[in-house]
């Protein structure tokens, strides 16, 4: 399974780049999860709201029913509230800092070569690196 | 009408995308930011698949101007890198190492996710429910820096 792992993820990561393509060239917008939803949450998109919650309809329905046809699917995050809601809080808040996430920078962004999109992902990367030496190898708490 | 179908047809894409490729099982999100440990280099693959498509969208879009149902393609940001941008991404990406999940993923695996998952999507609403205020406060201070 580890050994295929790379053709599952190469053929997952062409489907979400073409659901990014998709929704540039027909709806005309930037497929960035954090966008489309934190705008919802802080109030600064009226005017599209119902184009956002359509997206983030498909994106919570079809995984799942997906999810349901193949026997269920696990995502093995950690059973610490701490460590969840401390995520949760700083992912919500970076991102929102920053404009953008894995989908907005790493994939919209640095498809176009756009040197916010780079930096914002060196930085992420780096940032989530560092955060796996220090509670992984130094505290042992994830 | 046909608004909202493609945006639903876009995020369901998205959504089943990001649970075929693993972005939805925090353990091989880890792995690939384990750089000191077990790496895992699957998400490379996922990225660079994800970059390709959307590299001919980007030249498409740069020929049209406009997206098919008629809006205005979005340019590209021209803003500086600014305070927010480094110190939101730190963030996130500290998020992301400490869970092992982004956004995309976290509203991907709400049906399938359990309690946790529940947990880390309504935090993660709450922080970006109280970003705007701490984005100006960052505006402010490195203006004047």
């Amino acid at each position: 399974m580890i050994q295929e792992a790379w053709i599952f993820g190469l053929i997952g990561g062409l489907m979400i780049g073409s659901a990014a393509a998709l929704y540039l060239l027909v709806n005309g917008r930037i497929m960035g999860a954090s966008g489309i939803l934190g705008g919802l949450i802080d109030g600064s998109a009226r005017s599209n709201a119902t184009e956002r919650v359509a997206f983030i309809a498909g994106l919570i329905v079809v995984p799942g029913v997906l999810a349901m046809a193949m026997g269920g699917a696990q995502t093995n995050i950690s059973a610490n509230p701490v460590v969840i809601i401390a995520a949760g809080l700083l992912v919500g808040i970076g991102t929102r800092l920053a404009n953008g996430c894995t989908s907005g920078h790493g994939v919209c962004g640095i498809s176009r070569l756009s040197r916010r999109g780079i930096v914002a992902t060196m930085i992420y990367l780096l940032a989530g690196g560092l955060m796996m030496f220090l509670f992984r190898h130094i505290l042992g708490v994830i | 009408m046909f608004r909202m179908l493609f945006a639903a047809l876009a995020g369901g894409l998205f959504g089943a995308g990001l649970l075929v490729s693993g972005m939805v099982d925090t353990t091989r999100v880890q792995g690939w930011l384990d750089v000191f440990g077990a790496w895992d280099p699957t998400l490379a693959f996922v990225l660079g698949g994800a970059i390709a498509p959307m590299a001919v969208a980007w030249r498409i879009a740069a020929r049209r101007h406009t997206a098919m149902l008629g809006d205005t393609i979005p340019g590209p940001n021209t803003a500086p890198l600014d305070g927010n941008l480094i110190i939101g991404s730190t963030l996130f990406g500290m998020g992301w190492g400490l869970a092992g999940l982004c956004p995309g993923p976290a509203m991907a695996s709400l049906t399938f996710g359990g309690w946790g998952g529940i947990l880390f999507f309504a935090a993660m609403v709450a922080g970006m429910y109280v970003a705007p205020p701490i984005r100006q406060k960052i505006d402010h201070l490195t203006a004047n820096a």
